[in-house]
């Protein structure tokens, strides 16, 4: 790269969090200002849609435990997918690992049979199941045959889509919804309990949070962790030193797949009570987890955090569109700035720049 | 005795290129130690080397990709800064890299044009480029179509399109890096066909090699480097494979290291019939046979890239043998799993100390664990014990003098010498009853190449066996109880270190067998 010659560039041999966080919080307030932008265009005042977006999402009790139940899924699917990119695993197929999700945990809940105690860990152990099993394909065919992750993992979304529609329109489609394309709705013991009031299915949340807790000290303090850390950041040592990248990449995918198939069943078992088209199940969870796991630095415990953080935007995203009459796509295009403004920050996180004249090197 | 218009002395015929004492340094070593080189115009010059002798540093200072410390650079007898190789193209220099440097997803004609700005507007004009690649293609026998898309070709047509690349932007000196080294030996042959005529058409060729039989055959002159120095220039036609072997290794003794006689202990390893394949799927060893005992260093010599990289492979599970076996004391070790061979107590110093046996973005204190991990000293019910690790790591950095600010630098933060020091530190730690050293000083400064061969005369005199792999002749020398020399995958002998003849080495390393020489 060509730099004029004011500006210095050179590798950072370390960085502290601080900076880390600094660096992140850069490139959000950087995306904000730059979605502002969009606003104008959409003859609408910045300040009054990041207003509305504040109230709506944090003003009050209604915003915050909507805000949160739009955290749950992406806390539950970024929490796995931190690890799947510790693994250096680009695992862009989570919103179909979620939506295999719901259909096990339908299949369950509708057809099973199982005794009604059982019905909740049965429908959630189908989920991980399900989920595990659709990331494991791609880890399997990146470790045998050298396949790219990032398209298989992606196309199976469209795969998965494919299937759900299937199943609803066709032989799933419940006798009692009057012709409309939904499973019949699930019995009580196949929903997820939820704090009253709210939409909160608390125990989804507990399943993100108590995951974000068990792999960040799987991947810091564990025999298990240190094997995909070194898989991740160096395939050749781990080669050497007899670690299994087949195994790993696995395990990882086991891991992150599986937990967005645990987020697919919190949707159709906490929210939805049934399976419907795929469009209302999932708003792209599976995609802005990528960037919350991303902007979490591939920490599950900051995952908890910036989780928070899209649940906000993402009700927000559902507060101006009734209030400013804005579409709710506003949001994909507001998250895909952030995106676009955290992975051009990795340059900063890997290199000091300087601006100044050049410093004589004795 | 510089004459007018770029003329050597003795013989009158024009320079195309002079190199004036060029020095290049890099942090730690001196790449290129006062380098004189002349070429002649029209002819082919072979730089001759051991790996890390300074001849592809001193091609990219000619290719203008490295700007040389002190030194100076004369094209046809006119001096010239090279601070490109954009410059170096406008000087017409065009060069070929060992790596070829092509875009898979284009044609040959859109990467032959590429970066070029002909004509005028946004359009290519394939037409015209593509009369002239033919041209110059039938010209040269670089036979390749200039539709084809780059990823279709085999790695020879790669290297013609690469050739063509430099001859499309009238290079008129062409540096090669090693361009056999990927071929196969058809293509090598219609290689240097093309070179031949290149040359006849009046332009210069340099050719960068470290294979004897290539200088013999292609070369008029060959210009032999050794550790950053021109040790002499020589006539092809007046010289011998033999003399080249021994102007490439040398024979200047630089350490002086007490070495106590060797006490022979068990067989630690015995090879029989090794056989295994290179990356390319080609015979890389081919039947190796030998044994190493308890308390000896057996050195592997031999000219670089005849199977030593490959068999320190085999023999520590990263690559499987295709025939033969290895057998560690009564343990059959052929084909078993890195992590298996390691357990079995076979320590491994690997070549790409950094790549391969270090974890750069980890911490000092998790490098040193990277194999031992998941015993019961560092690891319980799973869970890393980190003051075991961290014990472990202070004690390590004392022991192997390690400097660093402390256990939780990053590997990557530390000097070659440190790196060399960790992995050591790490392989060594289970007293290894077999060392496998892949060139463990290459690189270092003379600090930790002193400490390095201390370290390894250490572990045989507390019984281990090690194989020391080194392109270092004098290294092997010094340390070695015996030598084996290894030629294109085969015992070429194994001789007494104390009464080895660089003569008799020389001519095993260009593919005598010992039998051969003695008689």
């Amino acid at each position: 790269m060509r730099m004029p010659s004011w500006i210095q560039v050179e590798r950072r041999s370390s960085i502290s969090p601080w900076t880390i966080f600094a660096i992140s919080i850069s490139a959000i307030v950087l995306a904000l200002l730059l979605a502002g932008l969009l606003f104008r265009l959409f003859g609408v005042s910045p300040i009054r849609a990041y207003g509305d977006i504040i109230r709506g999402a944090l003003g009050s009790k209604l915003g915050i435990t909507e805000t949160i139940r739009r955290m749950i899924p992406l806390l539950v699917i970024g929490v796995g997918l931190t690890v799947a990119f510790r693994a250096l695993f680009w695992n862009i197929g989570a919103e179909g690992q979620l939506l295999v999700g719901t259909v096990a945990a339908t299949g369950v809940a509708l057809f099973s049979g199982i005794p009604e105690i059982l019905m909740i860990p049965a429908m959630f152990i189908a989920g991980f199941a399900a989920g595990a099993l659709w990331g494991m394909g791609p880890a399997y065919l990146k470790v045998k045959l050298g396949i790219n992750d990032v398209i298989t993992t992606l196309l199976l979304n469209y795969v998965a889509i494919a299937l759900v529609e299937w199943l609803v329109y066709g032989p799933w489609k419940g006798p009692t919804q009057r012709g409309f394309a939904y499973t019949d709705r699930f019995s009580a013991a196949a929903s997820l309990p939820v704090i009253a009031g709210t939409r909160i299915h608390w125990p989804t949340l507990a399943i993100g949070v108590f995951a974000a807790i068990l792999l960040f000290v799987l991947v810091k303090r564990t025999r298990v962790g240190f094997e995909i850390r070194v898989v991740g950041e160096n395939p050749d040592a781990a080669k050497y030193s007899g670690i299994s990248q087949t195994k790993i990449t696995l395990l990882a995918m086991m891991i992150s797949g599986g937990l967005a198939g645990v987020a697919g069943v919190g949707e159709v078992a906490g929210i939805h009570h049934m399976l419907l088209s795929p469009e209302q199940i999932s708003l792209g969870y599976g995609y802005t987890a990528i960037i919350v796991a991303w902007l979490a630095r591939r920490n599950p415990l900051a995952a908890i955090l910036t989780s928070f953080l899209f649940g906000v935007i993402m009700r927000g995203g559902d507060v101006i569109k009734v209030s400013l009459g804005l579409p709710f796509e506003l949001v994909d295009v507001f998250n895909g700035v952030i995106l676009f403004m955290l992975i051009g920050s990795e340059l900063f996180i890997r290199y000091r720049v300087r601006i100044g004249a050049r410093r004589e090197v004795a | 005795m510089e004459k007018r218009g770029g003329m050597t002395a003795e013989s009158g015929v024009p320079l195309a290129v002079r190199l004036k004492g060029i020095v290049k340094r890099f942090p730690g070593v001196v790449a290129n130690d006062g380098v004189n080189l002349d070429v002649r115009r029209g002819e082919i010059h072979c730089l001759l080397g051991e790996n890390g002798a300074g001849k592809t540093t001193l091609m990219r200072i000619l290719y203008g990709l490295y700007q040389p410390d002190e030194g100076e650079i004369l094209l046809h007898g006119k001096p010239v800064r090279l601070g490109s190789p954009k410059a170096a193209l406008a000087h017409r220099i065009g060069m070929v890299h060992q790596h070829f440097h092509l875009v898979p997803t284009l044609s040959v004609e859109e990467n032959i044009v590429l970066g070029l700005s002909e004509g005028t507007g946004p359009f290519l004009r394939f037409k015209r480029t593509r009369a002239k690649i033919r041209k110059l293609a039938d010209e040269y026998g670089l036979q390749v179509d200039p539709s084809t898309k780059v990823w279709q070709l085999t790695v020879g047509q790669e290297q013609r399109v690469e050739i063509l690349k430099a001859l499309y932007r009238d290079a008129d000196i062409l540096i090669m890096d090693e361009p056999t080294s990927v071929l196969t030996p058809q293509e090598v042959d219609a290689l240097f066909g093309t070179l031949r005529t290149l040359v006849s058409d009046g332009l210069t060729v340099i050719f960068i090699t470290h294979k004897l039989d290539e200088v013999m055959e292609a070369s008029h002159r060959v210009t032999v480097l050794r550790k950053g120095k021109a040790v002499a220039t020589v006539n092809t036609a007046e010289t011998s494979k033999e003399e080249l072997a021994r102007l490439m290794v040398g024979r200047e003794v630089v350490f002086r290291v007490e070495k106590p006689p060797a006490e022979l202990g068990d067989r630690v390893l015995r090879v029989e019939n090794l056989h295994a394949n290179n990356d390319r799927g080609l015979p890389a060893l081919r039947g190796m046979s030998f044994d190493v005992y308890s308390g000896e260093i057996l050195g592997i010599a031999g000219v670089s890239g005849n199977g030593q990289h490959e068999l320190s492979e085999v023999l520590t599970g990263l690559r499987r043998a295709t025939g033969g076996s290895a057998v560690l004391q009564r343990q059959d070790l052929t084909n078993c799993s890195a992590r298996e061979i390691a357990d079995l107590g076979v320590a491994h110093v690997p070549t790409e100390r950094i790549r391969v046996g270090t974890v750069p973005t980890m911490s000092i204190r998790e490098n040193l664990i990277l194999k031992s991990y998941r015993t019961p000293d560092f690891c319980k019910w799973s869970i890393l014990d980190e003051k075991a690790a961290y014990e472990n790591a202070c004690q390590a950095m004392k022991e192997y003098e390690i400097s660093a600010p402390h256990d939780g630098t990053a590997a990557k933060n530390l000097s070659g010498g440190n790196i060399q020091r960790l992995v050591l530190a790490r392989e060594l730690c289970g007293c290894p009853g077999l060392v496998v050293a892949a060139h463990p000083t290459y690189g270092l400064d003379v600090g930790a190449t002193e400490q390095v061969r201390r370290v390894l005369l250490d572990q045989r005199a507390r019984g281990a066996g090690i194989l020391l792999i080194s392109e270092d002749l004098d290294e092997i020398l010094q340390l070695s109880d015996r030598v084996l020399v290894i030629y294109e995958g085969e015992v070429m002998g194994i001789v007494d270190a104390k009464d080895a003849e660089l003569e008799t080495l020389g001519l095993m390393m260009a593919g005598t067998r010992q039998q051969e020489v003695s008689v």
